[in-house]
């Protein structure tokens, strides 16, 4: 067992090593499921779909390195404010923990009719290490459903609500 | 878009998911979790076994660390862990790790409510001219995922109430509703539960809907003025609306823009024998009057 632990702790540490940054992640997109009147069109799905993108790789690092100013560009509110006391709470254990985002499989479900939200799930595979010191604990590999929350702002989409469902 | 799986996958062969087997495996080993809890409730976690071990639990909404004695049950007392979603724990005791999953589900009671409405200012009667969108919260703001009903209601004082029901979904909910047709301050109010919550939407006036003028002789001039000018649903129009008259006569045009002053508009034009005059505010034309002859 503790054999096959190094192995996983060393192939954990080599793929980052080698690149395999978050952006690698397998990403498909599901047709949106749309009851409401306002018509989501290309442009703004695609900004929705890349900034909820971008936001999950400022999230990784934040969630790596405890530094939740890295969170600033791509979150807001609630899920700012999460994110950032988890991060805090990391640092206070003195720990670290790195997500390794392997698949997203995204689906925009609500655009509310006056276009200032923009939900969607997320079907998402990652792996998830706690480090100390640099040292991994342990790591695991994990499916779980997540909902995000976009709002506008002045030139992207930012996260306002972020958070794992039961499936 | 990218395949980025695929080539991980090709680069590193089966080495992970051999290694991987017995972490899945070792769940039941020293650790026991209940598949989901309440945001915010106490709830136990069970470990077997014996000696000193540490117990992680990670998620993105929250981190917590304690030592512990396997065999020993692992209390996370009321308040500790509120934040709903999903949970890794890893229980690591002699240089091995135990882990295993469970998720926070939102506690069931609204407690708050996002309640997006738009605009803030419209003219009346205006077909599914306002728009309402409301995320349901916990008292964690946690968003709340079972569907439930949403109210939602727009009234006047003095005018009619519409109400419109909506079930939500992934915890958002919307509708439409038509401005009344009577002038005002309407209260938007959204209600999840035992939770309102109330947006104020300005319905004013319409454009007006006809325009009645008047002439009467006054020394040298003509004075002229409306009947009081209302839009197609008999709300005055606002003071300060513009409104246009103007006297024809051999080939002149004498224009005067007057701002509507409790209702009504009035000007003086110069009293010449034989003139046309006119009256217009935005694209309503009113009646024309020939003066004398």
């Amino acid at each position: 067992m503790k054999i096959l632990r190094a192995l996983l702790a060393l192939w954990m540490v080599g793929s980052v090593a080698w690149g395999l940054t978050p952006d690698e992640a397998d990403v498909h997109v599901q047709p949106p499921h749309l009851d409401t009147p306002r018509p989501l069109n290309y442009t703004t799905r695609e900004a929705a779909l890349r900034d909820y993108l971008e936001s999950w790789k400022a999230m990784t690092e934040a969630l790596a390195q405890n530094r939740p100013g890295l969170l600033d560009a791509d979150f807001a509110g609630t899920a700012r404010d999460q994110l950032a006391a988890t991060i805090q709470e990391q640092a206070a254990l003195g720990i670290r923990t790195r997500y390794q985002p392997l698949s997203h499989n995204i689906q925009i479900v609500f655009y509310s009719p006056e276009g200032l939200s923009i939900q969607l799930v997320d079907d998402i595979e990652y792996d998830v290490q706690i480090l100390h010191q640099n040292n991994v604990l342990t790591a695991r590999q994990v499916h779980a459903r997540y909902i995000a929350v976009l709002t506008p702002t002045e030139v992207r989409w930012r996260v306002r609500l972020f958070q794992a469902v039961s499936e | 878009m990218r395949n980025g799986l695929t080539s991980r996958l090709a680069l590193l062969g089966f080495g992970f998911l051999l290694a991987a087997a017995p972490l899945a495996g070792a769940q039941a080993g020293n650790l026991s979790l209940p598949a989901k809890v309440v945001a915010g409730a106490a709830f136990t976690l069970q470990t077997s076994g014996s000696g000193p071990a540490t117990l992680y639990i990670t998620g993105t909404g929250a981190v917590l660390r304690r030592q512990v004695q396997l065999g020993d049950a692992v209390s996370i007392a009321a308040g500790e862990l509120d934040r709903a979603g999903h949970y890794v724990v890893f229980l690591e005791h002699g240089g091995t790790a135990d882990t295993g999953e469970f998720d926070v589900v939102p506690a069931p009671q609204p407690a708050s409510l996002a309640f997006l409405a738009k605009p803030s200012r419209l003219s009346v009667d205006q077909r599914d001219g306002i728009s309402g969108a409301v995320y349901i919260f916990d008292k964690y703001h946690n968003l709340i995922i079972r569907p439930m009903p949403v109210s939602f209601a727009l009234s006047v004082p003095g005018g009619s109430t519409q109400s419109r029901t909506a079930q939500s979904r992934d915890g958002a909910a919307w509708t439409q509703m038509n401005s009344s047709a009577r002038e005002g301050a309407a209260k938007f109010v959204a209600t999840a539960g035992d939770v309102t919550s109330t947006r104020i939407i300005e319905q004013v006036p319409g454009d007006p809907c006809t325009l009645k003028l008047s002439a009467h002789p006054d020394g040298q001039n003509i004075a002229l003025s409306t009947d009081p000018i209302r839009d197609c649903s008999g709300n005055p129009i606002p003071d300060g609306t513009i409104v246009t008259f103007t006297e024809t006569f051999n080939g002149e045009q004498t224009t005067v823009d007057v701002p509507v002053k409790k209702d009504i508009a009035q000007a003086e034009v110069p009293a010449h024998d034989g003139a046309r005059i006119t009256v217009a505010t935005g694209v309503v034309l009113g009646n024309e009057i020939r003066w004398g002859r």
